[in-house]
């Protein structure tokens, strides 16, 4: 299997990541190799086989509709990289 | 390398010895803490296994030990010296997993595994490097740099918990933590010559350890010998409500069992784990830790896991595809990494991943979205999922049979930095004898078997669900005939 340049910025916007022109075409051929590697997951005939999403197959927990987290903005955002009266800022989203 | 002298040399000894020294009062807390922080200082520019030291907080700990220990409260664990992946949260101190994008992060509070040893009164020496977001098998991932193997610093000491690994084997700290998501324990603790668990999946909560793959990470014990791990393992373990796949299970006392006898045990030999791929010294080494366990009545014969050769393949579905989901949380907004100048928002999210996040990180989570991206789903994950119950079943169908899995941790010893980081295929093969045990969720201990030119060779016991018991039992029983677990790299006395 073979990724182009123009897929891996693909995935890369998708995942919303900054490449450089170098790391687009270094990505294109690490993937390529990786997915090569993942083909061999198609030697093995898995039809009916059923999912395993969890090793112990537990499903959640529920807990009890209760509030018991106290609102901690200030100690929160005073390691966010910049916030103002509260808020976190961004750039501007809508002119 | 050399057996160590019978004397003062504290850094030289397991966590029971140090135990026993403080409530015979030997030795204080605050004097065996200085001991390690003085070798974190002299040592630690050498091997980098340490991004954090944390001086003063351990100081102040041990002094709380040492009244805790005079007033008779202590127990086992009490005023001990330990070192902590900076995987795990710690309240006011800085967490940054081996990233840039935390590297200014202080933790706003304490992973609940560093709560259980601050209550047993463990004394926290700093944090230890490691594998950015705990991605890689070598420790060169990381934005503070590599770690050095003591027992050749132009090798790599494994990964992701190099740093903790390295610590341990250098004795500039008796014991640390550590996570695994396909061998980041247990084969850094091969390449090092240490022992380390990486318990059921479920037994140790994982609140407060930052995520990489939450259906495969678990945190676990690194120390030298397997006693010192079932000590550490009974403060770890237990259900915590905060982490919604923690096991309500009882916390057995794993120390309790350690001198079981061991007659009659069953190991099995996965034909798999001894082809081709396995180095022949490394196999001999194997095989002669195999005639150990037989001289104590175990019983060792040839099984089968068909489906290990799709383990890696697997794994590399579905570890990236948790991956870059649980990683798209770092956005530059609230708390992290940020960019500057971002021209609007998609630039700010673009540029502060693509400038926070190493090599790795990056591959993993481009991996990971396009596995699950719109029309590949049941070619990569669905796919992935079915194979990681094929993997499951090959294990369940095993221990019908046996109550054991044996085989080497890693194909090989410790290799060259810079060796194979070019190539991330070759890389992700060095976990080949790890990642089928988180597939399953299962628990896996390493323990040192021997050497191969110089460097330590780690075997592999695989157990049943919940029986770390019998994992540290049967690694003790090994203890108590061999001496490789005591065996020190040169130049760090």
């Amino acid at each position: 299997m073979s990724l182009q340049k123009k897929d891996v910025e693909k995935i890369a916007w998708l995942a919303r990541l900054a490449l450089s022109e170098q790391e687009v075409s270094d990505y294109a051929r690490d993937l390529s190799d990786i997915f090569e590697l993942v083909k061999q997951m198609n030697t093995v005939d898995t039809e009916g086989v059923l999912p395993l999403a969890h090793p112990l197959e537990i499903t959640a927990r529920l807990r009890r509709d209760e509030v018991v987290e106290t609102n901690e903005r200030d100690r929160f955002q005073s390691i966010a990289p910049l916030v103002k009266n509260g808020h976190y800022l961004v750039p501007k989203v809508i002119e | 390398m050399a057996a160590p002298q019978a004397g003062h040399d504290l850094h030289q000894k397991t966590l029971a010895e140090l135990s026993a020294a403080l409530h015979e009062r030997v030795v204080s807390s605050e004097e065996l803490t200085r001991v390690f922080l003085d070798r974190i200082e002299r040592f630690n520019p050498i091997l980098n296994c340490f991004t954090t030291i944390t001086r003063e907080h351990a100081l102040a700990q041990a002094k709380a030990a040492d009244r805790r220990l005079k007033s008779g409260q202590g127990g086992p664990l009490t005023g001990l010296p330990i070192a902590h992946k900076d995987i795990f949260c710690t309240l006011g101190v800085k967490t940054a997993c081996g990233s840039r994008m935390l590297d200014s992060f202080i933790a706003p509070y304490n992973a609940t595994l560093i709560e259980h040893m601050h209550d047993a009164g463990m004394v926290m020496l700093g944090k230890t490097n490691m594998d950015e977001f705990a991605m890689g098998s070598s420790n060169e991932t990381s934005y503070y740099g590599p770690v050095k193997n003591p027992w050749d610093p132009e090798r790599v000491p494994g990964g992701s918990s190099g740093g903790s690994a390295c610590a341990i084997a250098a004795q500039i700290a008796p014991a640390a933590t550590g996570t695994d998501t396909g061998g980041s324990i247990r084969q850094p603790a091969s390449l090092c010559g240490i022992t380390g668990l990486k318990p059921t999946y479920g037994r140790v909560s994982r609140y407060g350890m930052i995520a990489f793959a939450s259906s495969l990470d678990q945190g676990g014990p690194m120390a030298h010998t397997a006693e010192d791990i079932a000590m550490l393992l009974k403060v770890m373990a237990g259900f915590d409500k905060r982490d919604s796949t923690s096991v309500d299970r009882p916390v057995p006392d794993y120390t309790a069992r350690l001198n079981d006898d061991i007659q009659g045990l069953t190991i099995g030999l996965p034909k798999e784990y001894f082809g081709e791929g396995v180095d022949s010294e490394i196999q001999a080494l194997i095989d002669a830790a195999i005639k150990v366990f037989e001289t104590l009545g175990a019983k060792a014969r040839t099984i089968s896991l068909p489906n290990t050769h799709l383990s890696i393949p697997a794994y590399y579905v579905v570890a990236p595809a948790e991956c870059s989901s649980n990683l798209a949380r770092y956005d530059g907004v609230r708390y992290g990494y940020r960019c500057k100048d971002p021209r609007d928002l998609a630039d700010l999210y673009c540029r502060s991943r693509g400038e926070g996040f190493g090599a790795e990180v990056k591959r993993r989570i481009m991996i990971g979205t396009y596995a699950l991206s719109a029309g590949y789903y049941d070619a990569y994950y669905l796919k992935a999922q079915q194979i990681r119950r094929l993997i499951s079943e090959d294990f369940k169908k095993a221990f019908e049979d046996v109550d054991l899995i044996v085989g080497p941790t890693s194909p090989t010893v410790a290799f060259k930095l810079g060796e194979k980081t070019d190539d991330p295929v070759t890389m992700y093969l060095s976990d080949i004898y790890t990642v089928s045990v988180n597939l399953a969720g299962l628990p896996g201990l390493s323990m040192p078997v021997g050497f191969v030119g110089g460097l330590p060779v780690g075997l592999q016991i695989i157990g049943n669900y919940f029986s770390e018991a019998r994992l540290c039992n049967v690694a003790h029983r090994f203890q108590q005939e061999t001496e490789w677990h005591r065996m020190r790299p040169e130049g760090f006395s």
